[in-house]
């Protein structure tokens, strides 16, 4: 279970750049839900999602997962609880290393890691059959370098990396919105089917209304910082896009910031 | 062999050393450490102070691997616990350096005329002259190094330092802290430039201030010169143990060139701006090479690569 509280981030106080990304968020996940979020340019989507995973420290509020107060843990030590892909296919993976050290350096997430082999005869074995899954003939390419893949294949790479230790919870930040649409589908049906099948609580950040709809069940929208709008159950599943532009137009006083959820 | 072409080559294996330990600071972690001029001096200046004072020429040249270690920690801890930029904190620690190795020797020149050495040790047990001595310790140091770091960066330690250099935000998400994998790097790196400099420093006889200038030119010249030779081999030599050990082949090749040149009598303070040349060509070819294909492969109206 994941709880925020009254989460502060505030970018550059006292310069001219200053920037409230987030004025004070609470949110409770409950195990298994899959949040899809949704909102304009600059509403604190990404913030939100960086704050849980402790990329820059809180200016006030906590986060608490299962329980346990991890607001002053630092990234790193963060991580052993989260999953975690992001917008640029480049960022998940280490270009310059082979797909099964990929993996290798993954299955350790957050565990010490000291003198033993970075990857083992046993893990050589069981890759194969997890990359299988993708179907992206990733599989007979175990020792080719991360660099040499496509946008899209580091991208269901990453998600592979993310969940293949359960994470608590995974963290997705509009991962698929550097993709070609065809790639995009087919990352986001693995996501679901990966989500799906382990039963991951999760966050997805996306600026498609239509897979925010259909993703998940429960969606956010999100508005200068803020929760705006929070729907679950049988009442999203029910939402068209023009509802939530609707809703949107409502909170935000008539203009839509993002452009890109028009066209997509 | 001629003596001077036999010089050349156990130079090139001593320093092939340090070689390696800027290999794992600019190819494996992306940064520049200019700690490396003071950290090799350091070496120097240490191990021949040490050999004065009666210490075993082995511990002589622990005690420099140690003192450079060290160097490299600071460094470590400027860059990632005070955020200074990799290249200043390393100029910082190299230039603090100076004064301590001054400080170290007392004087800026310590000859070890009678004093053993492992050379002359080895060259005592095997009844083998110096020059090749000084190889065959040279070789087997090296490939112990070798040996070591091949191991070492196979390990998850040694993985979540080279996925450092190459995923930064990547290898956060995965627990890694990448302060502790950059202080780690930066140590290692500097403790085998210290372990050169005790080398060269016992195979030269004496420690000078000066013995560590431009030795980063020298390394990254000698990277450069390794891994053209590696992929001019049939086959391509870019696997990791061979990436290591074109290393310190390429500083044997470095110096060899140098014995050339200065046998055709190049003035000897000229060889740094050589080495500078060689580096500044390795690092504008490919940029060069891509502007040329970008600008060739244009054409008017697209027919030419249709």
């Amino acid at each position: 279970m994941l709880k925020l509280t009254c989460v502060k981030k505030t970018f550059n106080k006292g310069t001219v750049t200053e920037k409230c990304a987030l004025t004070g968020v609470d949110l409770t996940l409950e195990d298994g839900d899959f949040v899809t979020i949704i909102g304009g340019n600059g509403a604190g989507k990404s913030t939100l999602l960086n704050m849980i995973a402790g990329v820059y420290p809180l200016d006030s509020g906590t986060v608490e997962l299962d329980g346990h107060d991890i607001s002053r843990l630092s990234e790193p030590k963060r991580a052993m609880y989260l999953g975690r892909v992001f917008q640029d296919p480049m960022r998940g993976t280490a270009a310059d290393m082979q797909i099964e050290e990929n993996l290798a350096l993954a299955r350790r997430r957050g565990q010490h890691r000291g003198l033993a082999w970075g990857i083992t005869k046993q893990e050589r074995e069981e890759y194969p059959a997890l990359l299988a899954k993708l179907g992206l003939g990733l599989e007979t390419r175990m020792s080719a370098k991360v660099g040499l893949l496509s946008g899209g294949q580091r991208q269901a790479l990453t998600l592979l990396m993310a969940t293949l230790t359960n994470p608590k919870l995974l963290l997705l930040d509009e991962h698929t919105a550097a993709l070609d649409p065809k790639t995009a589908a087919k990352v986001l049906e693995l996501t679901e089917q990966i989500v799906a099948e382990r039963n991951l609580t999760t966050l997805m950040v996306t600026h498609n209304m239509n897979d925010a709809i259909r993703l998940g069940n429960r969606l956010i929208m999100m508005h200068e910082g803020n929760i705006i709008y929070d729907v679950r159950g049988e009442e999203k599943k029910a939402l068209t896009v023009p509802d939530l532009l609707q809703k949107f137009e409502e909170v935000s006083g008539g203009e839509l910031a993002n452009d890109r959820m028009l066209l997509s | 062999m001629d003596i001077a072409f036999m010089g050349a080559v156990s130079q090139g294996v001593l320093w092939g050393i340090m070689v390696l330990g800027v290999f794992v600071t600019y190819k494996l972690l992306d940064i520049a450490d200019l700690t490396v001029d003071g950290s090799f001096a350091l070496g120097g200046c240490v191990c021949a102070v040490a050999i004065l004072s009666g210490c075993d020429p082995i511990v002589a040249v622990l005690a420099a691997t140690a003192a450079g270690a060290l160097a490299g920690a600071v460094t470590g801890l400027l860059h990632t616990l005070f955020e200074i930029p990799a290249i200043l904190a390393g100029i910082l620690t190299q230039i603090s350096l100076w004064s301590i190795n001054l400080r170290i020797m007392g004087k800026s020149n310590t000859p070890l005329l009678t004093s053993p050495t492992v050379f002359s040790r080895a060259s005592e047990l095997t009844g083998l002259p110096q020059s090749s001595i000084a190889i065959i310790v040279g070789v087997v140091v090296a490939i112990i190094v070798v040996v070591v770091m091949y191991w070492f960066f196979g390990t998850e330690i040694g993985s979540a330092l080279r996925a450092t250099g190459s995923n930064e935000h990547m290898i956060r998400a995965l627990g890694v802290s990448t302060a502790k994998t950059k202080v780690i790097a930066l140590t290692l790196s500097n403790a085998l430039v210290g372990l050169s400099g005790g080398l060269i420093c016992q195979s030269q006889k004496y420690a000078d201030i000066g013995m560590g200038t431009g030795a980063i030119v020298i390394g990254l010249a000698a990277i450069v010169i390794g891994e053209v030779l590696g992929r001019l081999t049939p086959g391509k030599l870019t696997g990791f143990k061979s990436r290591l050990i074109s290393a310190v082949v390429g500083s044997v090749v470095y110096f060899l060139i140098r014995a050339i040149v200065l046998q055709m009598g190049m003035d000897a303070n000229d060889m740094k701006l050589l080495s500078a040349i060689i580096v500044a060509i390795a690092l504008c070819v490919p940029v060069v090479w891509e502007k040329y294909q970008q600008r060739s492969s244009y054409s008017k109206g697209g027919e030419a690569n249709a």
